[in-house]
């Protein structure tokens, strides 16, 4: 059976900076990252490998370079990535980007029966999660999100069982496969590449998939198919605060003056 | 022919053989190691054997290491004496020193009797020893030590009856000369019978041969291999102080690290042979000496067992060499406990190399098994992704500077690039430091610059921990850089960078001149570029020295020389100081990784600084810094006493 695991490059946003005069995102020279929460969901989807037997395909939408993320997912142990790429899905909103990824498991799903499609929670430079649930609608799968823990796939009766995080509580659920998997951070540790596997992923195949392969209606996908529109990107006014002590301070000290300050602001009830 | 000679014979042809196989058996197994060219500069190769080996230079360094050093050459002398006896039994009249002139003769009895007495008594020194004072470890009191200790002795009781006998039989020529035995012929019975008195040394001459050939026997399956391997193991020593490890090729092919024994170096095989067993290098361990499960001696000895186990691989069950918890393996944990601070190196008698055994372990577990303590994947994530062990943005690379004018390198307009290293632009407390050298290098006139945001991590945790490949990336990297960039000459402030730009960076032949700090500032006072107001302000200054300073690079004096012009005094050593010094903790990896057994490697050191009155501790390296200021608040001493960068202190006594 197939997992298809969905990852994303994105910026490392934490070094993206904001051009003080033009108020805009300064991408220049930023390196990319393997969206970190996709790492949690290629980390599971390997693990139901280890432990199933499924096979790993690994599909992701983004320009060329992206194939360096893909690279690294064989290094991981995928077993095939598919880069999906062309200039027709470019702009693309979450509704035109699930429209994409959708299409790709089902061809995936036409030569090998589909167990689970595996998701993080949400990518670090667009912050919505709302690819997955996409994904999952359009395909009509189950469609698990929040998922903290797999408790088993049941390859007999079709079906799986997960623990999902909810505020305050958690939530067992089971669903009948094929199912879309939204899965959080601290549902694994992912694990690191031996060198051996390196090198093999260095000259491994990563297949590419335009629209002539795929044959996605253009109005669905890219700027066209997207139904929201980005018309400025800028940073919210932040209202400095003041900073109190300095770094070398002790943290004792620095917790008490904290404390200090609450209970004059009358912040605490003691 | 007598039927003693027959008898002799067959004795020592079978005693011959069977050593002969032992010695194939066994060395044979050293072949099966990695290739490692030791046979480049005999000449010196061999001048390191005469020094080391037979002047036994490093084992007198220890009280008792005079004890072995008589043993030794009392050894050598009577090995000469052992060979005439043989021959001498196998042709008695062809063979003997007898036959020769009365004055050599007697020259060679006289030395040889002196010698046995001289063997005897260290024989009978160490017997004590090990009974009343032994050293700390038990392999000293082992059987194996006491059988050879009682071979030895009895091998010089047997010379001394056989020559004893033949001295009161009146068929010794020489017997004036042989003092010692010629005492032993005046407590025989004067009235003892000549055949007696023959019978008595042919038992003599028996003992002696039997438990001859029994020694030589009995070396290649005890410790005392070594006395067969250490000669040649200082023959076969590193040319150069080990400042670093191998590098490694990646190709699909191969595999990485030493997960298996025959996978070392046939080096690091042979050492194994050569070990004494003294236990030096777990006397100055620091994970020894605080309580982890670490030992380096056992660590070669693991690996001698290992070999021996698993080299004929004559089909039995493997031993694991890695991951294993009894004799023969090295367990995962004992192998992240190495902080390299390379005190074993330093004090091993014959030149074993720890170091890089643990890394070629260390290798293994990261790249062919991605098996490491958790604490480690952060790390190299963070090294890989953003170039620096704390994974903060490399934006904030020149924070330290935003209150100063940094110029950046510009080749041609700029001398030196000061390198700031990766504790010196995150770390809170280690800015300080970089704004101090800034100061100096500012009062000194010396033209630098920095490489600002694109500095990137030299990769130094990231080598000793194993993890050759990303090391090996960022090594090539750098390495690009500072060649696009023209840089040549380079000052850094993190004693981890320096050996790493400057010894490490060699093998990718880089060519650079990398200075430290401390000999950077040392020069400058010298030359009179800088004015300082020396004043007792810090008190008893205490000096710590930094491994990769000290023992890897032998900065010793430089230091010391700029603590005394910037205080007007000379540095408070502690117990264990220069060579010896005793290592903060941080090295090898050990700055990103807690100390899960025993006690604390840092406070242990706080401890000797305590012990001497430190009001101020002077270190420098931005790890030693770390180390030291946690130590001190966990003995409730951060108020009394600070740590302070050696560049501080000289800051400090710059006259405005
Ligand atoms: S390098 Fe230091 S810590 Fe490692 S084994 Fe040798 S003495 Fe112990
Ligand atoms: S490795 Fe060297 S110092 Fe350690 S026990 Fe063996 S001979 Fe002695």
């Amino acid at each position: 059976m197939l997992v298809v695991a969905c990852v994303k490059q994105v910026p490392d946003t934490t070094q993206v900076k904001v051009d003080p005069v033009t108020g805009t995102l300064i991408r220049e020279g930023v390196p990319f990252i393997m969206n970190p929460y996709d790492t949690h969901a290629l980390e599971e989807s390997l693990r139901l490998k280890d432990k199933y037997g499924f096979r790993v395909a690994v599909i992701s939408m983004g320009p060329p370079t992206a194939e360096v993320t893909l690279r690294k997912t064989q290094a991981l142990g995928a077993d095939e990535a598919i880069l999906l790429s062309d200039r027709a899905f470019g702009g693309a909103d979450t509704l035109a980007t699930s429209m994409v990824l959708a299409e790709a498991v089902r061809k995936l799903a036409e030569k090998e029966e589909l167990a689970i499609i595996m998701c993080g929670r949400q990518t670090i430079d667009g912050d919505t999660a709302q690819v997955g649930p996409g994904i999952a609608s359009r395909l009509g799968c189950s469609q698990l999100t929040l998922v903290d823990r797999i408790e088993e796939v049941d390859v007999k009766n079709k079906q799986v069982k997960v623990r999902r995080k909810l505020e305050g509580r958690h939530e067992i659920v089971v669903a009948p496969l094929p199912a879309m998997i939204a899965v959080l951070r601290e549902i694994n540790n992912p694990r690191y590449p031996t060198v051996p596997m390196r090198l093999m992923a260095e000259d491994a195949d990563i297949a590419l998939w335009d629209n002539k392969e795929m044959n996605i209606d253009e109005q669905t996908i890219g700027l066209k198919g997207s139904a929201t529109q980005v018309r400025k990107i800028f940073s919210p006014e932040r209202t400095k605060g003041q900073i109190l002590g300095d770094e070398t301070d002790k943290p004792e000290d620095v917790a008490r003056s904290l404390i200090d300050k609450m209970k004059e602001k009358d912040l605490l009830s003691l | 022919m007598t039927s003693d000679v027959i008898a002799f014979i067959v004795v020592f042809a079978a005693a011959i053989l069977f050593f002969s196989w032992s010695c194939y058996r066994r060395f044979g197994l050293v072949l099966k190691g990695r290739p490692d060219n030791r046979f480049d500069a005999v000449h010196k190769r061999f001048w390191n054997m005469l020094f080391y080996a037979f002047g036994q230079r490093r084992v007198v360094s220890k009280p008792f290491g005079i004890n072995h050093f008589v043993l030794f050459w009392a050894f050598m002398v009577l090995l000469i004496a052992n060979a005439e006896f043989l021959l001498n039994g196998l042709a008695p009249d062809v063979i003997s020193y007898s036959r020769l002139p009365d004055g050599a003769y007697f020259t060679l009895a006289c030395i040889f009797d002196i010698v046995s007495v001289l063997a005897l008594l260290s024989v009978i020194l160490a017997v004590i020893r090990r009974l009343t004072f032994p050293p700390p470890h038990t392999e000293a009191r082992s059987r194996d030590a006491f059988i050879i200790l009682g071979m030895v002795g009895f091998l010089m009781i047997a010379f001394f009856g056989m020559h004893a006998s033949e001295i009161a039989r009146g068929t010794e020529r020489a017997a004036d000369y042989m003092f010692i035995s010629n005492f032993g012929a005046s407590i025989i019975p004067s009235g003892a019978s000549v055949g007696s008195l023959e019978t008595a040394a042919n038992v003599f001459w028996w003992i002696h041969a039997v438990v001859l050939l029994s020694f030589l026997n009995y070396l290649p399956y005890s410790k005392h291999m070594h006395v067969l391997a250490s000669i040649p193991n200082c023959f076969f020593k590193s040319l150069e102080k080990i400042k670093t490890q191998s590098r490694e090729e990646f190709a699909r092919e191969n595999t990485f690290g030493v997960g298996q024994v025959e996978q070392f170096p046939w080096k690091g095989l042979f050492d194994s042979y050569a070990c004494t067993e003294c236990g030096r290098c777990s006397d100055v361990c620091p994970a020894t000496f605080t309580g982890k499960p670490l030992e380096p001696r056992l660590l070669i000895h693991d690996i001698k067992v290992n070999l021996l186990k698993n080299g004929p691989g004559d089909g039995g069950e493997v031993l694991p060499l890695i991951g294993g918890d009894g004799e023969g393996s090295v367990s995962e944990e004992v192998l992240w406990e190495c902080t390299t601070c390379g005190a074993c190196m330093e004090v091993c008698p014959v030149f074993i190399e720890h170091v890089p055994r643990i890394v070629d372990m260390r290798r293994n577990l990261v790249e062919m098994k991605a098996k490491f303590p958790e604490e480690l994947l952060t790390l190299f994530e963070n090294m890989e992704q953003r170039s620096n062990p704390w994974g903060i943005a490399p934006a904030e690379r020149t924070k330290w500077a935003a209150d100063i004018n940094v110029q950046p390198f510009e080749a041609g307009k700029t001398e030196y690039l000061f390198y700031i290293g990766c504790a010196g632009a995150f770390d809170a407390r280690n800015r300080h430091t970089t704004l101090s050298v800034v100061k100096i290098l500012d009062a000194g006139g010396v033209s630098w610059g920095t490489l600002g945001r694109d500095e990137l991590c030299c990769g130094e945790s990231l080598r000793r921990l194993g993890n050759e490949y990303v090391f090996d990336n960022m090594a090539r990297e750098n390495i690009k850089m500072f060649e696009e960039k023209g840089i040549k000459k380079i000052i850094t402030q993190c004693p981890h960078c320096y050996s790493t730009l400057k010894n490490d960076y060699k093998q990718y032949g880089a060519d650079l001149e990398v200075v430290h700090h401390t000999e950077f500032i040392n020069s400058l006072i010298k030359e009179g570029k800088l004015k300082l107001n020396a004043s007792g302000d810090l008190g008893n200054v205490v000096f710590h020295d930094s491994c990769y300073l000290g023992r890897y690079n032998l900065i010793y004096d430089a230091p010391r020389q700029v603590v005394a012009a910037a205080t007007g005094k000379a540095p408070t050593e502690m117990e264990r100081n220069r060579d010896k010094a005793f290592c903060c903790g941080a090295g090898g990896g050990r700055m990103w990784m807690e100390e899960h057994e025993g006690t604390l490697i840092n406070v242990a050191r706080v401890e000797e600084a305590l012990e001497k009155k430190a009001e101020t501790i002077c270190v420098c390296c931005p790890y030693c810094m770390t180390m030291f200021d946690d130590g001190l608040k966990d003995k409730d001493a951060a108020e009394e006493v600070r740590v302070l960068d050696l560049a501080e202190i000289v800051a400090k006594a710059l006259s405005e």
